[in-house]
Formats: C-alpha cells, sequence, structure tokens
C-alpha cells in the first residue's frame, strides 16, 4: 500500500529530536528494557482517528513498539468500550475514553493512576488548558487525581451556509423581517429567529430548513444537543458541588426554559424526520444543503471545511450562543493506561511521548484538537484554521455531564426523560425535569452516594 | 395419531425390533449409543443454557454490578423482582412489545397464508417468485433495521415517496419514526416486510400436505369452494399455521436487533421494547442483578405463553 | 397433481393469482432493490433530495467499504505520483488517500468461520441426538424434548448476561470458539426437532435390514440412514446458517477485536462524518451473497425441509 507523507518532512524531524529525549528521559527513570511491544490504541473511528495513525509513525520510529489501532464508530463506541473495560479485556493498552468515564475508569480499577508517572517523567498538567485537564484528566473532579491526560479537545459547536447568510437578496429579505442585519447568532434566542427565517424558505429552487440538531434517542445525542441550551441558560446540576442535592438546581426556572427553548427549536425549525438524529444525521443534513445551521463537535470541523461542495467559502463557524451565560458543551477524551494488559510501560511511554509540545502542534496540524498550551497559546493558533478562535472560546467555558461511575444510568435516566419530552412530545418541561431528578436520586441512593 | 389399541401395539412391537436384532449385531450396544448421541447436545445445553440460568436466577437475588470487580455484591431478596414489577417504564415496554406481537403476528398470518394459497396455484413461474419472496428473511436484521430507517427518512428517502405516490400526500406531510403514533407501525412494517416470506414457507407446506382426495371426495358432495376453504383447507392448514405462529411469537417477544437498529427504542419510549429495555439496564447501566432479575421475568413470561400455547396446538393437532 | 383433479386451478385462476403474488413480490423487492442501487450511488447522490432513480453509477460504496481512507491538504496530494489504480482515482477525487483496509474483510472471515463452523456443528450434534430420539428408548425423552425446545425461549440478551460473566472467567470472551458454541447451543433446538421429524419419516427396515447384513448399529446410521436424511440435513443447515450468519445480540456484546462478525459491523461504517450510505449498502449486499446462494442451491430442500419439521412432531 503506497503511503503517502502527509505533511512537511522538517517538523516531523524536530519531533524526532524532542522525542528521543524525552524517551531517552522515561526509559532511564521507569528502567524499561527495550524490548518492543505490540501496544494497541483504543478510540472511536471518525477523522482526528486517522490522524493519530500518522502522528503515531514518528513514535513507532522512535521507540521501536509497533501500534495497532482499533477504532470503533461511535454509535458503539461506549457499548464496546465499556464492555471491554468491564470484562477486563486485554485488548486495548492505551484508551482513549469519553470524558464520562473517567469516575468509573477510576473507581473500578480499569485506568492506571498516572501522577507518580507524570511527576517522573515531568509532564505538568499546568502545561494543559485547565478546563481540559479537569474535565479528562481527573478524579475525584477537580482534585489532583490524574487518571488520564488531555488527548483531544472538544466542543458542541456550529456551523452554517455562508454562502447563504451573504447572500445580498436573503440578507435583504432578513432585514426587512427583523430589522437587524443576518449574521452569526449572538444569542440562543436569535440563533432560533435566524433557523425560522430559513425554515421552508426556497433557495436555488429547493426547499430549506432551519437547523438540524441532536435528537438520537441510542446513546447519548439528545442529552448533548439540549445540555447546549440549558447550560446557556445558567444550569447547575447540583446546588452545591459534590452533595448530589438537585432540587432546585436541576429543575430551576432557568432550566425549564431552557428545555422548552430547544423543544421549541425541534418543532419549529429542523427538517422533517431528525427524530433520531446525532453527528451523522447531522452533518447529512448539512451537507445534502437541507439546512442553514447545524450543530456537531468541533472535531468534524476540518473535514466539514475540507468538503468540495459545503466547504470553503461556503462555510463558517460560530461558538455555541450564550444566553444567561457563555457556556458549550464538552466533547473530547483523555488517553489513559487501561490496567489490565501486561504492557504498561511501554503504553506510559506512548503517552510520555504524546505529551511532548512538539507532537501536541504536529497532532493540531493533522486536524486533532490537541489543549496543550504551546498549541493553544500560540500567538499564530487562532489564525491556524477558521474555527481555531471559537474552539478556544468554546474551551474557556466548557461544562460536562455527570462523570461519576454510574454516568451511564444517569446518562441514560437524562436520554429518555428528554426524549419523552423534547422529541415524544408527553408531558411539561417540568415534569420531566422532576423526574429526572427522581430517577437520579434514585441511582445515586444506589450506589451509597446520598 | 396413534391413540387407538392397535396403534399402540404396532408401535411397541416396532420399538422392541431393533432391541432384538441388536443382539445379534458387533460394536456398541443401542443403549450406549442414544446416550453417546445425546449426550453432547444434553451437555452443550447444560453449559451454555442451564448453569448460566441458575446463575441468572442467583444473581438475581443481588446487587450485583458486572463493573465493580472490587464490590461485594450484597444479597437483596425480592426487591429486584419488586422494583421491576412496580416500575411503570416496565409495564411501558411489555405494552409496546404487545402491540408489536399482535400486530406483527396477525399481519404476518394474514398475508403469508394468501401468498402461499395464491403460489399453491402453481401459476407459471410460481417457484421462481417463491424463491425471490423468501429474499428478505435472509438478511441480517440489524442490517435490515439500519437500511430501513435510510428508507423511513422523509425527505431525502424512499419511503415516502412511495406512499405519497399511491397516496397522493405531499411526502414529508409525516414522519413515521418522529412520531408517537406512527412509530410501532413502522417497526411492525418493517418486520412484516420481513417475516412473512417465513410465514408463507410454513403455509405452503401445510397447503402441499393436504391430500388431494379430500377435495376430490367434496366436489363430489357438490360443496362449494368457499364451503371447501373452510371445511377442508383452513382446519388442515391450521397446525402448520400454529406453528408459525409459535416460532415467530417466541422470535418477536425476543426481538431486538432489528428495533435497536430501527428506532433505538423511539421516540421516547415508544418502541423501547423489553429487550431494548433489558440490554439498557444490564449492558449500559450495569445492574447486573436487577437484570437478571428482569430476564428471569421474561423468560417465565414467555415459557408459560408458550407451554399453555403448545398445549393448544397439540390439541388441534390430536383433532 | 392429477389431470381430473377437481381441485386443479382454472387457468383463469392461475393468472389472478400469478399477477397478485408477482405485485406483492415486486413491491417486496423495492427495498432490496433500492439497497443494491444505494451501493453504486456517490454518497451525495445516496442523501439528495428527492431520491434519485437515475444516478452515475461509481463503485465509491465499495471502495470505501474496504479500505480506510485519510485526508490530505492539496499540496501534498499534487505532490504524489498519478494514481494507478481505479479505486486510488475515486478516493483521490476527496481529496483522500487509501491508508490500508478496513476491519469489513476481517469482519467477513469472522462470519464464514463463526457462521458455518457453527451450522456444521449444529447440524452434526443435532443428526445424532434426532437420531437417538428418533430411534431409542430415551427416558423421559418428550421432557427432555421440551427442554431442547425451551432453550430458544430466553431472550438473547438474558442469557447474554451470565454468558458474559462465564466467559470472562473461561477467557472465551471475543472468541471464535465461544461464539461458535453460543450459536450452537442456539440453533441445535430447532436442529434436533427438524432432523428427528425427517428421521422419523425414514423406514426402520432399511435399518434393520442392514443390521441383520451385520452391520454395526453405527455403521447403519452412517451409511443408511444419513443419505437418507439428506435432504433433512440441507434444509436443516439453510436454518442454521441463516440465524448464525445474521445474529446481532450476542456478537455485539461479547465481541470485540477478534472474532466480531460483519453485523454490527455494517451499520457503523463512517466516512468523513457522517454514516457512509453506499458502504453500508454494499456491506449489506455483499453479506447477502453466500447466504443467498446457500438457499438458492438448496431451494428444492428449503420447502421439504419445513413440510417435514413441522408437519410431524
Amino acid at each position: 500500500m503506497d503511503r503517502a507523507p502527509v505533511t512537511g518532512r522538517n517538523i516531523t524531524k524536530t519531533i524526532q529530536l524532542a522525542s528521543a529525549s524525552a524517551l531517552a528521559l522515561v526509559g532511564a527513570t521507569f528502567g524499561t528494557a527495550a524490548a518492543a511491544e505490540d501496544l494497541t490504541l483504543c478510540w472511536a473511528a471518525w477523522d482526528p482517528a486517522n490522524a493519530l495513525v500518522e502522528l503515531s509513525k514518528d513514535f513507532e520510529e522512535q521507540s521501536g513498539h509497533t501500534m495497532n489501532f482499533e477504532f470503533v464508530p461511535w454509535p458503539n463506541f461506549a457499548d464496546r468500550m465499556l464492555n471491554e473495560l468491564n470484562s477486563g479485556g486485554q485488548l486495548c493498552d492505551l484508551m482513549i475514553g469519553d470524558s464520562q468515564w473517567i469516575g468509573g475508569g477510576a473507581e473500578n480499577g480499569h485506568y492506571v493512576k498516572l501522577n507518580d508517572f507524570f511527576e517522573a517523567s515531568d509532564i505538568s498538567m499546568d502545561d494543559f488548558a485547565d478546563a481540559a485537564v479537569y474535565a479528562y484528566s481527573t478524579w475525584p473532579k477537580g482534585t489532583e487525581n490524574y487518571y488520564a491526560l488531555p488527548a483531544m479537545g472538544d466542543a458542541n459547536g456550529w456551523f452554517y451556509r455562508k454562502d447563504w447568510f451573504t447572500d445580498p437578496e436573503i440578507m435583504a429579505a432578513f432585514e426587512a423581517e427583523h430589522g437587524r442585519p443576518l449574521g452569526e447568532p449572538q444569542t440562543q434566542r436569535e440563533l432560533m429567529e435566524i433557523a425560522k427565517f430559513f425554515q421552508g424558505r426556497e433557495i436555488d429552487g429547493q426547499e430549506r430548513y432551519g437547523v438540524s440538531i441532536f435528537t438520537e434517542r441510542g446513546s447519548e445525542g439528545i442529552t448533548m444537543g439540549v445540555t447546549g441550551a440549558l447550560y446557556a441558560w445558567g444550569l447547575e446540576y447540583e446546588n452545591e458541588p459534590g452533595s448530589y442535592d438537585m432540587v432546585g438546581a436541576m429543575n430551576s426556572p432557568e432550566a425549564v426554559e431552557a428545555l422548552e427553548f430547544y423543544t421549541e427549536l425541534y418543532e419549529c425549525c429542523t427538517p422533517p424526520g431528525y427524530t433520531n438524529s446525532y453527528m451523522g444525521e447531522s452533518l447529512d443534513a448539512f451537507k445534502s444543503g437541507q439546512v442553514a445551521m447545524a450543530m456537531n463537535w468541533f472535531a468534524f470541523f476540518p473535514g466539514l471545511y475540507a468538503d468540495p461542495d459545503i466547504g470553503g467559502d461556503k462555510i463558517d463557524f460560530f461558538v455555541n450562543p450564550p444566553q444567561n451565560q457563555e457556556a458549550s458543551t464538552l466533547g473530547g477524551q483523555g488517553i489513559s493506561v487501561v490496567s489490565y494488559p501486561d504492557k504498561q510501560d511501554a503504553a506510559l511511554e506512548y503517552i510520555a511521548w504524546f505529551a511532548q509540545p512538539e507532537v501536541q502542534k504536529q497532532w493540531w496540524a493533522l486536524g486533532g484538537y490537541a489543549v496543550h498550551d504551546a498549541v493553544l497559546e500560540d500567538p499564530a493558533f487562532e489564525e491556524s484554521q477558521p474555527f481555531a478562535g471559537d474552539f478556544l472560546q468554546a474551551m474557556n467555558a466548557v461544562q460536562d455531564f455527570w462523570q461519576e461511575p454510574t454516568y451511564a444510568e444517569l446518562l441514560l435516566a437524562m436520554q429518555e426523560r428528554v426524549h419523552n419530552y423534547v422529541v415524544a412530545d408527553q408531558g411539561t418541561a417540568q415534569e420531566a425535569l422532576d423526574a429526572l431528578i427522581e430517577d437520579w436520586t434514585e441511582v445515586f441512593e444506589d450506589d451509597g452516594k446520598l | 395419531m396413534s391413540d387407538t389399541p392397535i396403534h399402540r401395539g404396532a408401535d411397541r412391537a416396532a420399538r422392541a425390533t431393533p432391541a432384538r436384532v441388536a443382539r445379534k449385531v458387533r460394536g456398541l450396544s443401542d443403549r450406549a449409543i442414544a446416550w453417546i448421541f445425546v449426550a453432547p447436545t444434553i451437555f452443550l445445553l447444560l453449559a451454555v443454557n442451564i448453569f448460566p440460568l441458575i446463575w441468572t436466577i442467583r444473581l438475581s437475588f443481588t446487587n450485583y454490578r458486572a463493573n465493580r470487580l472490587n464490590r461485594e455484591p450484597e444479597w437483596v431478596g425480592l426487591r429486584n423482582y419488586e422494583r421491576i414489577l412496580t416500575d411503570s417504564d416496565t409495564w411501558a415496554s411489555m405494552q409496546a412489545t404487545a402491540h408489536f406481537l399482535i400486530w406483527t403476528i396477525a399481519l404476518q398470518v394474514l398475508i403469508g397464508f394468501a401468498l402461499a394459497w395464491l403460489i399453491n396455484r402453481q401459476f407459471k413461474g410460481s417457484a421462481f417468485w417463491t424463491t425471490i419472496i423468501v429474499l428478505p428473511m435472509m438478511l441480517s436484521p440489524a442490517v435490515v433495521g439500519n437500511f430501513w430507517s435510510f428508507l423511513y427518512q422523509p425527505q431525502i428517502r424512499l419511503f415516502n415517496y412511495v406512499i405519497a405516490f399511491l397516496s397522493g400526500q405531499d411526502p414529508s406531510s409525516f414522519d413515521i419514526l418522529g412520531s408517537v403514533n406512527l412509530a410501532p407501525w413502522a417497526i411492525v412494517i418493517v418486520d412484516t416486510w420481513m417475516w412473512t416470506p417465513f410465514v408463507m414457507l410454513i403455509c405452503l407446506a401445510g397447503l402441499r400436505s393436504i391430500p388431494d382426495y379430500l377435495y376430490e371426495a367434496a366436489a363430489v358432495d357438490r360443496a362449494s369452494p368457499i364451503r371447501q376453504f373452510f371445511t377442508i383447507t383452513v382446519p388442515m392448514v391450521l397446525p402448520f399455521l400454529m406453528l408459525a405462529v409459535l416460532f415467530r411469537g417466541i422470535e418477536n417477544f425476543k426481538m431486538f436487533d432489528l428495533v435497536v437498529q430501527l428506532t433505538g427504542g423511539g421516540p421516547g419510549n415508544i418502541t423501547t421494547l423489553t429487550s431494548i429495555d433489558l440490554k439498557r439496564e444490564a449492558f449500559e447501566k450495569w445492574r447486573t442483578g436487577y437484570a437478571s432479575a428482569y430476564a428471569i421475568i421474561l423468560f417465565v413470561t414467555v415459557f408459560g405463553l408458550a407451554s399453555i400455547y403448545v398445549k393448544a396446538l397439540n390439541k388441534v393437532r390430536e383433532r | 397433481m392429477s389431470a381430473y383433479s377437481i381441485s386443479a386451478p382454472t387457468t383463469r385462476s392461475k393468472w389472478v393469482a400469478g399477477i397478485l403474488v408477482v405485485t406483492y413480490a415486486i413491491i417486496t423487492m423495492i427495498p432490496l432493490i433500492w439497497i443494491i442501487l444505494t451501493a453504486f450511488k456517490s454518497p451525495a447522490d445516496a442523501i439528495s433530495y428527492p431520491p434519485k432513480v437515475v444516478f452515475d453509477p461509481t463503485l465509491e460504496g465499495y471502495v470505501n467499504l474496504f479500505t480506510t481512507r485519510t485526508r490530505i491538504s492539496p499540496e501534498a496530494l499534487a505532490a504524489l505520483p498519478e494514481p494507478d489504480t481505479w479505486y486510488d482515482r475515486i478516493v483521490r477525487q476527496y481529496d483522500m488517500v487509501i491508508a490500508g483496509p478496513s476491519k469489513f474483510g476481517e469482519r467477513f472471515v469472522n462470519s464464514v468461520i463463526i457462521g458455518f463452523g457453527s451450522t456444521f456443528l449444529s447440524v452434526f450434534l443435532g443428526t445424532l441426538a434426532a437420531y437417538a430420539f428418533s430411534r431409542f428408548r430415551i427416558p423421559l425423552a418428550d421432557d427432555l424434548l421440551f427442554f431442547i425446545l425451551s432453550t430458544r425461549m430466553m431472550p438473547p440478551i438474558a442469557v447474554a448476561i451470565p454468558i458474559f460473566l462465564m466467559y470472562r472467567q473461561l477467557g472465551l470472551s471475543d472468541t471464535h470458539l465461544g461464539m461458535i458454541l453460543l450459536y450452537t447451543a442456539v440453533n441445535i433446538s430447532l436442529a434436533v426437532w427438524l432432523l428427528k421429524g425427517f428421521i422419523d419419516e425414514i423406514p426402520r427396515e432399511y435399518e434393520e435390514a442392514a443390521l441383520i447384513d451385520g452391520y454395526t448399529r453405527f455403521q447403519a446410521f452412517y451409511k443408511v440412514v444419513l443419505p437418507q436424511a439428506a435432504t433433512g440435513i440441507a434444509s436443516t443447515a439453510i436454518f442454521c446458517l441463516i440465524f448464525a450468519w445474521n445474529e446481532y445480540a450476542f456478537a455485539v456484546l461479547l465481541t470485540s477485536a477478534n472474532a466480531q462478525t460483519a453485523p454490527p459491523f455494517i451499520p457503523t461504517i463512517i466516512g468523513v462524518g457522517g454514516l457512509d450510505w453506499p458502504a453500508v449498502a454494499a456491506g449489506a449486499t455483499l453479506f447477502l451473497l453466500p447466504v443467498m446462494i446457500f438457499t438458492v442451491a438448496l431451494r428444492n430442500h428449503l420447502l421439504r425441509g419445513i413440510t417435514f419439521g413441522a408437519g410431524r412432531k
């Protein structure tokens, strides 16, 4: 198979130099024999994963280890990988697991604790964006107990058809209707206004729709979508962090308003049939020219921008609009060492290599969202990609779902309650959130946290 | 079948014969061969079905979680059972399953029988068209579910266009997977599309087993074709049909893959069948003990219904 | 059917029946044909609206099914030598290069090993057991037979819970052997029931004659009964294969990298971003072929199989 040289040789050279020294350091600290191991890294199958394969060739050259990859498509990712961890599987030496798995990974002993290793190999968590470290690495939350190195920053953002937004005729029609120019929405309400404007509008002889948003029932889709509104309205899960006291917080009037907003957005402005849609469907809707705006993870933005049909100057991006506050739903993952296989030393070498600033820069260049300060604080960063600035802004105000070991139960309850209200149109927003608190309370009681 | 004394005697004689012969033959005794032949099957079923079943029963009285290897499970008695039976979600999923079960079976029996009856006219090319009709049941249900979700998408997919073409409605005016009222029918349609051929095949087997002389005798008696249909065709096919219903019933009570891929159990919980609910409890929430109790309840339900049904089936057969 | 038979359908009723059946067959084929067509569309055509019936056929779906691809910058692409294969050319239209083979090949091979392996084992064990139940006095035979049937009533998810725990302990998780044993256990009830019906139909006199001729019981079984039961074995094999080939729940819950079959893989083939429908359709089409060929080859046995298995107890 002919492999393409993807990028300039000079960057690779720098990495090689840097990694050689880092690996020597790790080798010295841990006294690993230089036995060449076969390592397997597990992650989701998506665009950034291909970039990681390219990036890892450098590690293979440096260390003599061989990297294998097990990439599982998103709809099955959590099922497959949690199954793997829970069955004590030997498959994955390294796991790029979802941020919410960290609690279970730590408490159930799936992940190796990395504090000693970080100290011994001079990796400082201060070199990574705070929000990312908090979200991807720590358990219990916010303490200095690290079970992962931030690998891939991500948040839920938006993109839109710039060619439509800058079409003089459309612009004039919008201004006539709303008395303000058409542009990236500054609030959630504005977003709905614009979506309503595009809903049913005929452009280039076809009927178009407003937005495509997450409504998926089976895994985590609708929760990830609806929290974008909930956080923007100022949602807190608990009255007091760590208290599991949710009444009044999770079902506050703001939360109810946000949930009603999301439902209205779903009803007024999505294309027909997007009742069970997540990443893939949202991209489909946008790529097939059905919608003016769509939500999705930043991870897909490089691919969208490069798309021959709707990419380039036809597309632009914006961060989740605030309502009462700036906030974005967190995505992304940290990289952890799985405790079951016996090749942990080699797996740690990979992490040491990955943590180097040069490797992190290259990671960003290839399409991975590095969250190392060497990348984010580079003055050229914001200009490096059309969505880079939005990414920075999003990562400064990310919020995540529960990361408890029982997160899956908490997530399933929310999927059910929210989907029932938003898509199946059962009950009211207040009832949905009240019921959700009951579900969650039961989960925490079962788990001995309450 | 073998209820008259004469038959029974003949039966006994037939059974006795091999034993008598066996004395003269070399090699292993019949008894040994019988056990050697049956043992692997029984052993496999004990190891892969019964042992796990007993294990499940034991787990169902605990709060065990398969993802907490470092936490000792506690004995909780009947609490899991109590919680499941008082949970309204359980009953919602039971209702969804019942709706799915009843309608798929009704439609498949009707269409399947009609098709078999028509095919049994043995028109030219009937064998070829039978093979064509049978194709859907050879697909993987998961792939079928997945692909039908593609066909069902309004706007850019096929199903609505076909319906719109036939009914003159606007194709984007209805959304079968997203509507609480229509989604339960969406899964019924796909299952019927996929499994009607199975019922058809069994009915066809039944129709072909009817000896011609019955019809000839009826014709001599000047019985009308309609009368023949109800006095000969239907009763003779009924045991076959009931067997088809048993197989489809058991399979659809367990239905998982097709519906998961098609609707994911949504919208809301409308198409969350019991197997989907169970999978969430067992392999997403990892409440192993609770899910075990759930599994036992489902097994007892299907086992109970099936045994009643098999009794009825045997009665029909004896007639 | 005899020529003077009164039940023989008239020409007109044959026509009516033929038209109705063909109509049904055509309607039922639409989704299937749509899958086959979609496999030859480009991803953009597959999701275009209104649906495209006329389109430029392309093998992109098949290429995407069998490969993984990496996006590279247009400059890097321009620097590459001219593509020398048709599939490279297809991929490069999208600024991508083929990075390697996809998992589909492996999954497909797993399906073959597990599907045919368990089919063989179920039919083999099923024939032995069916013969024993048919010919010998076995204590509690009826109860044992009902027990064997009842094992099919457990929802797969319910069985999967303890099997998951058991396989974890025994190291059978994610192995071919584990899956073969599991599918065999599920199929064997059907195999025993169907095959017993067939063997019951074979007159005992044949074996007895053989035994008197000096055959051992085993030889009589092997040389006399088995050839007679060939039809039954073939149709049982079809049903076992259809199940094992298409099974999803166990595969998704109990396997991952080593032994996962194709059904959990096909619905999740991801292109750039979304689900790659043409590749999904291509996978579905290819995956249908072996069972279809197997069934068409054995189609004459299919109906007879059902007649015996269902008709007699």
